[in-house]
């Protein structure tokens, strides 16, 4: 047990956080009956990646990556050896976390306001209720 | 100019969606004629993108003119396999477009600005995934489709309409996350997001290409798009979103957003993950080719069930997922199983497009909904009638509409990969389409007795069996469209060999070479 946690859980501890993150949101958006509920699950979802993205680029000992105005210059030059890349945390996932960021924002927001239209509509935000509802709809039409 | 055609598909109907929600929330009549000009631009770019497609091969194309090596480069990339796409999306959109023309008359809706912005996003969102060369962008855009399909589909004034957006939308985001996930698995292996370097890595190094992360990553991605398109045990957003979204928008959106996935899975096959590491593992071509019959199946038994007309095209959708999914997987050496996808998801997706199109028509001007409400059809509106048969014969599979050839092509693949099983529900399933659509063809030519006409709310049922049935073919806005969807089933189906073999030639040259992108 302890050689399985020195090999496998420790040196990749973000993964398995990630992992457990995502479950727990996935669980609630299966089996939470209220729709916000599920919405915040959704929500936990999706921060789990974005978590495993920005674990991504960290490194250890690595600095901001900010590249200084002489170095910058050389590099654009196509001289890629004046950067050291071992000390500059890598910013890519990061600026696609920030992309997707925005995607679950939006996302969210829709989200949140269907619930307010189904809460106008039907007066509930709890699923079994709500489908009940439209149950009973559809025998009037 | 002809340079930047790739970029113009896209930015087209994006400008569009801005001057609309700029100009057309004070004045609504500014909507149509930009929305209509925007995808006109977007289709002409199109036409441009085959030509020089076929001429002078792919076209690549560096937004900003910032290359891939920086690590920022956003690449597009058109070819013999998306260039066709392109095409068919912009033409779909432009007939869902006409479609949705309000008749002077006709009062104006305070959310006619509101849709068509998010049906111009839609577009963008779908030209989009076509055209780029770019993983992470994929799912940038997929969320944007997904996003502007969630608003289309809960602008409907019905209550159904939202709890159905709800749940497409939880169900798109799950699935568009494990996209973003495999990405990452991807991201995380080979430090590149662009799809040929990717492909480029994979193939040059075997030992990693066959590494436990990177099938991760595949599987991720697969099961991630399998919930964009709907294929089968995912499949359960589909039939209420389309069937209680207004006619304008399941239009355009039954007939693009689940083909355009399905690109988005033959893309990852071809030329990210490679067709040689797939035929290496050929038991998971078996494996997803069993799931895809299943698909099928279930697909049309549902189909047979509904008393709808448009649950029953959605359950219909379902399969023809199920028909795509499996060709693209039948792994047969000469590629006619996934030349047959291909070209199946241009096919259907026009046939769709028509059959969604006289669907809305029905539902409008008829107020049919149900199957039955369709008796007396073909002497109330014979034309309309007439684009909707042939949507249905070309989903049958009649010749010489698309269908047929779609589906020989894909039988031909699979009887050369020995998947039997595939050929036997392929079949099946076009038999249970001849069933269902003759089913309708019957009501709509002989109707029913009164007395077996359900007394179904509205006055329609009863009206005509007792007064003389007058001819009134819809308005020509909705009229055209339909036409023109049943006109391009036809020539797609007699134009079928230069088309299959454009996109053969395109598949082989995509497959076998690996350009080295560092």
């Amino acid at each position: 047990m302890q050689a399985f946690f020195q090999e496998a859980v420790i040196p990749h501890f973000n993964f398995w956080i990630y992992v457990v993150i995502m479950m727990i949101g996935l669980w609630s958006v299966i089996a939470k009956n209220n729709l916000i509920k599920k919405l915040i699950g959704l929500s936990i979802f999706q921060t789990a990646i974005l978590l495993l993205y920005v674990s991504l680029g960290v490194k250890e000992g690595a600095t901001i990556p900010i590249i200084d105005h002489h170095a910058a210059e050389l590099s654009l030059e196509g001289d890629a050896a004046a950067i050291n890349p071992d000390i500059i945390a890598n910013p890519v996932p990061h600026v696609l976390m920030l992309t997707a960021i925005v995607v679950g924002v939006a996302t969210l927001g829709v989200a949140l306001a269907l619930c307010q239209m189904i809460y106008k509509d039907f007066g509930t935000l709890e699923e079994d209720e709500v489908l009940q509802k439209i149950k009973a709809l559809h025998d009037d039409v | 100019m002809f340079e930047h055609l790739p970029a113009l598909v896209l930015l087209a109907p994006l400008f569009g969606a801005l001057v609309i929600g700029l100009f057309g929330l004070r004045d609504h009549r500014v909507c149509l004629p930009v929305t209509l000009s925007c995808l006109a631009v977007s289709l002409f770019s199109a036409i441009g993108l085959i030509l020089s497609v076929s001429s002078g091969g792919p076209v690549d194309y560096f937004v900003a003119g910032w290359k891939e090596p920086l690590g920022i480069g956003i690449q597009l990339r058109a070819d013999s396999i998306n260039s066709p796409l392109l095409l068919v999306i912009a033409i779909v959109a432009l007939l869902a477009a006409v479609f949705t023309v309000r008749p002077a008359g006709e009062r104006d809706s305070e959310k006619t600005p509101y849709f068509y912005v998010l049906f111009l996003l839609l577009c963008v969102g779908l030209f989009g995934i076509t055209i780029t060369a770019d993983a992470f962008n994929v799912f940038v855009l997929i969320e944007v489709t997904a996003l502007s399909s969630y608003g289309l589909v809960a602008i409907g004034s019905s209550k159904r309409c939202k709890v159905a957006a709800l749940h497409y939308l939880i169900m798109g985001t799950v699935g568009a996350s494990f996209y973003l996930l495999g990405v990452g698995y991807l991201y995380l292996k080979l430090g590149s997001l662009n799809m040929q370097d990717i492909h480029a890595i994979l193939a040059s190094n075997e030992s990693l290409a066959d590494s436990r992360a990177i099938r991760t990553a595949f599987v991720f991605i697969l099961v991630g798009i399998w919930t964009k398109m709907a294929f089968f045990p995912l499949h359960g957003w589909l039939p209420n979103a389309y069937s209680y979204s207004p006619s304008g928008s399941s239009a355009i959106l039954a007939p693009l957003v689940t083909k355009v996935s399905v690109y988005v899975m033959v893309r990852m096959m071809v030329s990210v993950f490679g067709l040689d590491r797939l035929e290496a593992n050929v038991e998971w071509g078996h494996f997803v080719v069993w799931i895809a019959v299943i698909a099928i199946v279930a697909g049309s038994t549902m189909a047979l069930a509904q008393r709808e007309i448009k649950k029953m095209l959605c359950c219909l959708i379902i399969a023809e997922v199920g028909y795509m999914v499996g060709g693209a997987w039948l792994g047969d050496p000469q590629r006619w199983g996934l030349t047959g996808t291909v070209y199946h998801i241009l096919a259907d997706a026009l046939m769709t497009s028509c059959l969604f199109l006289a669907a809305g028509i029905f539902a409008k001007w008829l107020g049919a909904v149900k199957l039955e409400d369709l008796s007396g059809l073909f002497r109330k509106m014979p034309l309309a009638a007439a684009g909707f048969v042939v949507g249905g014969l070309a989903i049958i599979g009649v010749p010489p509409t698309c269908g047929f050839y779609s589906k020989f092509y894909l039988i031909r693949g699979a009887i050369e990969s020995g998947q039997w099983a595939y050929v036997v529900a392929l079949l099946a399933s076009s038999l249970v389409n001849a069933v269902l659509f003759f089913r309708i063809f019957e009501i709509a030519y002989f109707g029913k007795k009164p007395a077996e006409s359900h007394g179904h709310g509205d006055d329609h049922g009863n009206d005509h069996e007792s007064e003389p049935v007058v001819r009134r073919e819809p308005p020509l806005h909705a009229l055209i469209p339909l036409l023109v969807a049943a006109a391009l089933l036809v020539l797609l189906g007699l134009f079928n060999g230069p088309v299959v073999e454009f996109i053969r030639t395109g598949l082989i040259e995509t497959a076998t070479v690996v350009s080295t992108g560092r």
